[in-house]
């Protein structure tokens, strides 16, 4: 059939599964009533996301222009307040974020990958009993732990240090990556894995060569979930650094303070801030969706 | 069967359990290390008096600081509004989501384009979604809605002062929504056509079709979403921290932040740690609740699909 045909794992049949079911195709609009839907779609959707086309709007004015009644639609565009943005140091965050989230995400997948393993593929006993644990983590909220985290960092002197974040980070998003990890990895066919066990390859040769590609797609989409909790992490943030691990956030709201509240200024810090992350997440919604859904759906 | 061979293959077994075990390891540790034992300290501070404005006032008060603050008004106040924003944030969007969901579930001009703008909203950062709320927004002078609704007499609300709680919760709506609408939209298109197809031939009414075959098929769906949801929204900080201040007063605090000012500005270790430690009470009893249904509905399902 197709050229990817001759791969040996793609030989093994695969066991039929109830997700495998031929894809429902989309509903086809018919008529004006169709056309009259798509207008609705449109309409309401940018109705609901016009907060944050009004921020980049607002991005580009000058502050005379962001403080009008009724608010300006039409003005002449400047970049002044991306500059200020710029001046005012956002760098270093920029770079303690980018630490945070992808340090915390690669350690991750370094706990996340073998736990959910073992919780999947070769489940172990009280399988039940380990998930419900890892959940039930997550229910923990943050504030009961913070004094504690808040005294023990003070005395390890690890405060206002960015690899404490990266180590709550991880922690923070374990168990909903567990999770995740372990629905994808459910999806994987055993046959092929035994089939390569039966032809005498070592355990850790199955796992590099056979497994890691087909859970590469799930290892994605959790990896993409964790980065977006972790860049937009405030509490922990806020608590436990000062000037120098600060990470986006926390520069955002000293940024604000230091320079009031002056709406186009505020809305270009929030475009550049909210960027990146948004940008991944629009590259990569596939991922998101199938994240999201703890890969019950592909 | 002889009597020798019962515990070797019992040594055997247990052998291979813990190779078995072994990947599961280092995240339990490591989970372990990072969420239980701060919180064991927690009930340990909870139990003592300690306030960092007073050295070496700590002692052991047994349950002092539990009497003290199920007796706060404040505390209650806040419990009181963490169930209600959790609660309506959790409920209106995934209403919107569903609403949102079914009208992108069909092909159409612009379809990704639009899907796209409407994940935005839970990308963008929370602390800068929060103060554009505040500001852009919801301004009693200059702000898009009191725009918008000023044919409705409601031009020159000032809404984060006059509803702080119907102020957060709106900009929580807006950041949760399109997680809801995400997993909703997955649920909708795991949907089998030859059921729609059926239904569409026994001559049922479109809202029919969705009332007695969608809805049932996507519980599974809502109830995830319900969770996770609740689970995030019960931590709310940033968004209460940057719009409202907890206020005016303590009108829009909920428990995250009571917790943060107790402890933080207040300096009272103990009370704020037993506050914490009701906080995880009230939502493991809930979340038990919510979570053996969603357990049974996921082990189940993997069941049928095995």
């Amino acid at each position: 059939m197709t050229a990817t045909h001759d791969r040996p794992a793609e030989r093994v049949p695969r066991p039929p599964r109830a997700a495998e079911r031929p894809a429902r195709r989309p509903l086809r609009p018919r008529g004006l009533s169709g056309t009259a839907l798509t207008v609705l779609t449109w309409a309401v959707a940018l109705v609901f996301v016009s907060p944050a086309l009004w921020m980049v709007l607002t991005a580009f004015k000058r502050e005379a222009d962001a403080y009008t009644d009724p608010p300006r639609l039409l003005f002449t565009p400047t970049l002044e307040r991306f500059a200020t943005v710029f001046d005012a140091g956002i760098l270093p965050h920029v770079g303690n974020s980018l630490i945070a989230t992808l340090c915390s995400a690669a350690l991750v997948v370094l706990l996340g990958v073998p736990a959910a393993y073992a919780l999947s593929i070769a489940p172990v006993d009280r399988t039940r009993d380990v998930l419900f644990f890892f959940i039930s983590t997550k229910m923990l909220p943050v504030v009961a732990v913070i004094v504690p985290l808040y005294v023990a960092a003070g005395r390890l002197n690890v405060l206002d240090n960015i690899w404490t974040l990266v180590l709550l980070y991880t922690a923070m998003n374990l168990p909903i990556a567990v999770w995740m990890l372990r629905s994808f990895f459910l999806e994987v066919p055993t046959a092929v894995i035994e089939a390569a066990r039966v032809e005498g390859a070592s355990l850790p040769r199955v796992l590099r060569s056979v497994m890691l590609p087909m859970m590469a797609p799930g290892i994605a989409a959790t990896v993409l979930i964790c980065m977006i909790f972790s860049w937009n992490e405030f509490f922990f943030a806020v608590n436990l650094t000062a000037s120098q691990a600060a990470t986006v956030p926390v520069f955002m709201v000293g940024f604000i303070t230091s320079e009031s509240l002056y709406w186009a200024q505020l809305s270009a810090a929030a475009t550049v801030v909210s960027l990146p992350i948004v940008v991944v997440g629009w590259l990569a919604q596939r991922q998101l969706v199938r994240g999201l859904s703890m890969g019950a759906v592909k | 069967m002889s009597t020798t061979t019962v515990p070797r293959r019992a040594v055997a077994d247990r052998s291979r359990n813990w190779r078995h075990r072994a990947p599961l390891l280092p995240a339990l540790v490591f989970t372990i290390l990072l969420t239980q034992l701060p919180f064991l300290a927690t009930i340990w501070y909870s139990l003592r008096s300690w306030n960092l404005l007073r050295p070496g006032s700590q002692e052991f008060t047994g349950l002092a600081n539990y009497a003290a603050i199920l007796t706060d008004a404040q505390f209650l106040a806040a419990a009181t509004n963490t169930v209600l924003i959790t609660a309506s944030c959790v409920l209106v969007s995934m209403m919107l989501g569903i609403g949102l969901a079914v009208l992108l579930d069909r092909r159409f001009v612009g379809r990704g384009v639009v899907r796209t703008l409407l994940i935005t909203p839970f990308l963008i950062l929370p602390v800068a979604t929060a103060l554009l709320w505040k500001t852009t927004m919801l301004d009693p002078v200059f702000g898009l809605v009191g725009f918008v609704l000023s044919p409705l007499g409601l031009g020159e609300v000032d809404w984060a002062s006059s509803y702080p709680v119907l102020s957060v919760v709106a900009a929580l709506v807006w950041q949760w929504t399109p997680f809801m609408m995400l997993l909703i939209l997955a649920g909708l298109q795991s949907q089998g056509r030859d059921v729609i197809e059926a239904g569409q031939v026994d001559g049922a009414s479109a809202w029919q079709m969705f009332a007695m075959i969608t809805l049932p098929h996507l519980r599974r769906y809502i109830e995830l979403g319900v969770l996770l949801g609740a689970i995030y929204v019960i931590n709310t900080f940033d968004t209460i921290y940057m719009m409202t201040q907890g206020g005016p007063g303590t009108a829009s605090a909920n428990l995250p932040f009571t917790i943060y000012q107790r402890a933080f500005l207040g300096f009272d270790v103990g009370q704020s740690a037993a506050m914490g430690v009701v906080v995880v009470i009230g939502t493991i009893i809930v979340a038990l609740l919510a979570l053996r249904l969603i357990f049974r509905a996921f082990l189940s399902s993997e069941e049928q699909n095995a």
